[in-house]
């Protein structure tokens, strides 16, 4: 990675954590069928799917149990095929109860019209409102952590013109490895869901974009788009936050969204490389996004490994099969050591934004002492999104949360690069996202 | 901080060979009178937790003696730690609220109160036992001569070569010495991302092309760009005391602006100013325009300049 210096990157800020990728060379393993899974509704950005099924309904692996109310919603399936238990509300990875659907597993059967074979389906014989409507069927939501529904996402408001898909293939958050894998096992599938995509968008150019770090991929990526023109694979030099997709449009495209503002405000739609997948087995394959591919990590882990899981699974389940709990361990962590968040019960469910489970060993875990605000500035060299970190600390501690809103606290992506690089230990951006929360109860009241 | 610390030693470690044990005592003298008085102010003052484990205080108690001749009484010591630690930071509310460096604040009080003390610099000798002697800083040589009308040219043969100044080998302040000492510091502070070339290069530019400058004007009046930043407090200012984290500007546009007003104002005093030095007061009336200088260089926004339609 020395010779980096002739890619793209974002302009703005940025940070260089260890990228501790311990489970990029492990294939994809199919986690076993759990005896039962817990499915919560509320799995996406948007209103809460209306629940279809009862008590003691029997359902199969890809049968609809809860329906999208709205158009930002998202439809829910069942992973699996068995018997609805209890519907109640259970504490999903926020923290925070969501009702979820029980299902008791019984055998494997799958709704009929899923193609499940491995065999690639190349021809898109779909019209762009077909693929949209196909997508918002199979429940897709992006897979790179915020769960935005995907066909809303491919549905351009009017007077907005797109003219460049990007798929995210980024993965910047250290640890992870889930989009590394799906790219280096499923070539083929993320090129033609990129096709669907940009059918379903009516643009004619793609980018992939893949960091530096790994080369495989950008090799293997770069051999099979020779057979898609239109589709091209650029490397990026690596630096965290490149997968937010304001760095990633600005390092490709040179483009700025405008604050407040989304990415088709400047001609672009990023996709994440897992969602690209799912779009194809979608429309390909009539497949809803039941289940995803997740990384289960950490350094005192037996067996770091990237899981097939199905949606629901209890986090336990994966960390067993992975080799199960070490004994130094602190904190168990959805997501990467930058933007996760911690676990407080490893019971809860996989869910369709679960990128990673990482195992931190305790000596990691303790937070170093923390001293005085120095004002040395490295938060604000720091920070993506050009803002003052530490006056934002200082506005939040003063619970001056109006003020907060002028100084463009709710730009924040919540990327951590200010804690991060803070010598003085200080946790910024927890500061930050008290007041970003009272902020958003104040609009809601 | 620790890494600051870490940095100051190659400066310090060449004081002792130069100057002899005196270096040494007189930087435990500041370092430990410094602690001493934030510990005191802490518990008694303001009733605070102790604030000595962010190494803030053994900074400003090395930086200080750095600042001031080897020869110092011990009570002159402890009065400017008092200044430097209880005015220059603790009144402010303590580290990180300072608008002022605070050795800088205590160094300038020393020089005021006891301009006698301060300015007779024991010489060079390279052995560690000093032997009392005491001399002009190679500024002072060419201020005085200047002002009894003698030429540059003939005042430089009174000068040490510019191996000896930039290795260290002239009269000074006990850390300001040693160019080489100072770079090494340097080199390792960027090494350890600590700080940023901004405010160092910066400055020691500004100084060197406005002294190029006059100098080109007039040789026989004024001394070459490569003196001026090999003497006096230059390189220990541009390293150590302009770059604390606390007194500088947040951006680099900032620090490039920070920087180069020191610069300015430090050939302005050496030039036309009656004081031989200005890189202190350079440093300090800067400090006070950092407030101004971070309000003007705000970073630019991600997606300020579109519009959101």
């Amino acid at each position: 990675m020395l010779f980096d210096n002739h890619l793209k990157t974002f302009s703005k800020g940025g940070v260089h954590p260890a990228d501790h990728k311990l489970s990029a060379g492990e294939g994809i393993e199919e986690l076993p069928l759990p005896r039962s899974v817990t499915i919560p509704i509320y799995q996406h950005i948007g209103a809460p799917p209306k629940i279809v099924v009862e008590r003691g309904d029997t359902v199969k692996a890809g049968q609809v149990i809860a329906i999208h109310e709205g158009f930002v919603s998202a439809n829910i399936h069942s992973s699996v095929s068995g018997k609805v238990g209890k519907i109640d509300p259970v504490m999903d990875s926020s923290g925070y109860k969501h009702i979820a659907i029980n299902i008791r597993v019984k055998g494997d059967d799958w709704e009929e019209t899923i193609d499940r074979t491995d065999t690639l389906v190349t021809d898109i014989p779909y019209t762009a409102s077909e693929i949209v409507e196909k997508v918002m069927q199979a429940g897709v939501v992006g897979q790179g952590g915020a769960a935005f529904p995907s066909h809303v996402k491919l549905s351009v408001p009017k007077g907005k013109v797109v003219d460049t898909l990007v798929i995210n293939g980024v993965e910047c958050e250290p640890y992870l490895t889930a989009d590394h894998r799906v790219m280096l096992e499923k070539p083929h599938e993320v090129m033609i869901g990129a096709q669907i995509l940009m059918k379903a968008l009516g643009v004619s150019k793609a980018i992939i974009a893949i960091e530096n770090n790994k080369q495989d991929a950008i090799q293997l990526l770069s051999t099979v788009a020779q057979g898609f023109p239109n589709i091209t694979v650029e490397a990026l030099k690596v630096q965290y936050p490149q997968g937010g997709e304001r760095q990633l449009i600005e390092a490709l495209l040179g483009r700025e969204v405008p604050s407040g503002g989304l990415p088709h405000d400047v001609g672009a739609i990023v996709h994440n490389v897992g969602t690209t997948y799912s779009v194809y087995l979608a429309v390909q394959k009539n497949q809803p996004l039941v289940q995803r591919v997740v990384t289960v990590t950490g350094k005192s882990l037996k067996k770091p490994s990237n899981f097939l899981v199905r949606m629901g699974t209890p986090v336990i389940d994966l960390v067993t099969a992975a080799g199960g709990i070490p004994e130094d361990t602190g904190k168990v962590i959805s997501g990467g050591p930058m933007m996760g968040k911690a676990l407080a019960d490893l019971k809860v469910p996989i869910t369709k934004a679960t990128s990673g489970i990482l195992v931190i060993p305790e000596a990691e875990t303790k937070r170093a002492e923390t001293y005085q605000c120095l004002r040395c500035g490295k938060c604000i060299e720091a920070c993506p999104m050009g803002l003052e970190p530490y006056h934002l600390m200082l506005l939040a501690r003063g619970k001056n949360t109006d003020k907060t809103k002028e100084e463009n606290i709710l730009d924040c992506m919540e990327c951590g690069s200010c804690s991060f690089v803070c010598p003085s230990n200080r946790p910024i951006l927890d500061y930050i996202r008290f007041s970003k929360a009272k902020l958003k109860k104040a609009v809601k009241e | 901080m620790r890494g600051v610390i870490y940095a100051m030693l190659p400066a310090l470690a060449f004081s002792v060979y130069t100057f002899g044990l005196n270096a040494l005592l007189v930087t435990l003298e500041a370092v430990i009178s410094c602690v001493l008085f934030e510990q005191l102010i802490n518990r008694y003052l303001l009733g605070r937790q102790s604030s000595i484990a962010d190494g803030s205080a053994i900074i400003t108690g090395m930086l200080l003696a750095f600042n001031v001749p080897t020869n110092l009484p011990l009570h002159i010591i402890v009065l400017g730690s008092a200044v430097a630690v209880g005015i220059g930071k603790m009144s402010f509310g303590g580290l990180g609220n300072n608008p002022f460096n605070p050795a800088l604040v205590g160094r300038v009080f020393l020089l005021m109160s006891f301009p006698v003390q301060m300015t007779s610099w024991p010489t060079a000798q390279g052995t560690l036992i000093a032997d009392g002697t005491t001399g002009a800083t190679a500024l002072g040589l060419l201020k005085d001569g200047l002002r009894q009308g003698e030429q540059v040219s003939s005042l430089m043969r009174e000068m040490p070569s510019y191996a000896e100044l930039f290795f260290g080998f002239q009269g000074g302040s006990l850390g300001e010495m040693s160019a080489f000492a100072l770079l090494l510091g340097l080199v390792y502070m960027l090494y350890r991302k600590i700080i940023t070339w901004h405010v160092p290069v910066s400055m020691v530019a500004t100084v060197f092309l406005l002294t190029a400058v006059f100098w080109l004007i007039d040789p026989g009046k004024y001394a070459n760009p490569a003196f001026h930043v090999l003497t006096g407090g230059v390189l220990i200012g541009a390293i150590f005391m302009a770059t604390d984290y606390v007194t500088s500007p947040f951006t680099h546009k900032g620090m490039i602006i920070f920087g180069v007003g020191i610069g300015l104002i430090t050939v302005v005093i050496r030039l036309f100013g009656s004081y031989p030095e200005g890189v202190s007061f350079a440093i300090l009336i800067m400090n006070a325009f950092v407030p101004l200088i971070n309000r003007y260089t705000k970073p630019t926004r991600y997606g300020a300049k579109t519009v959101s339609s």
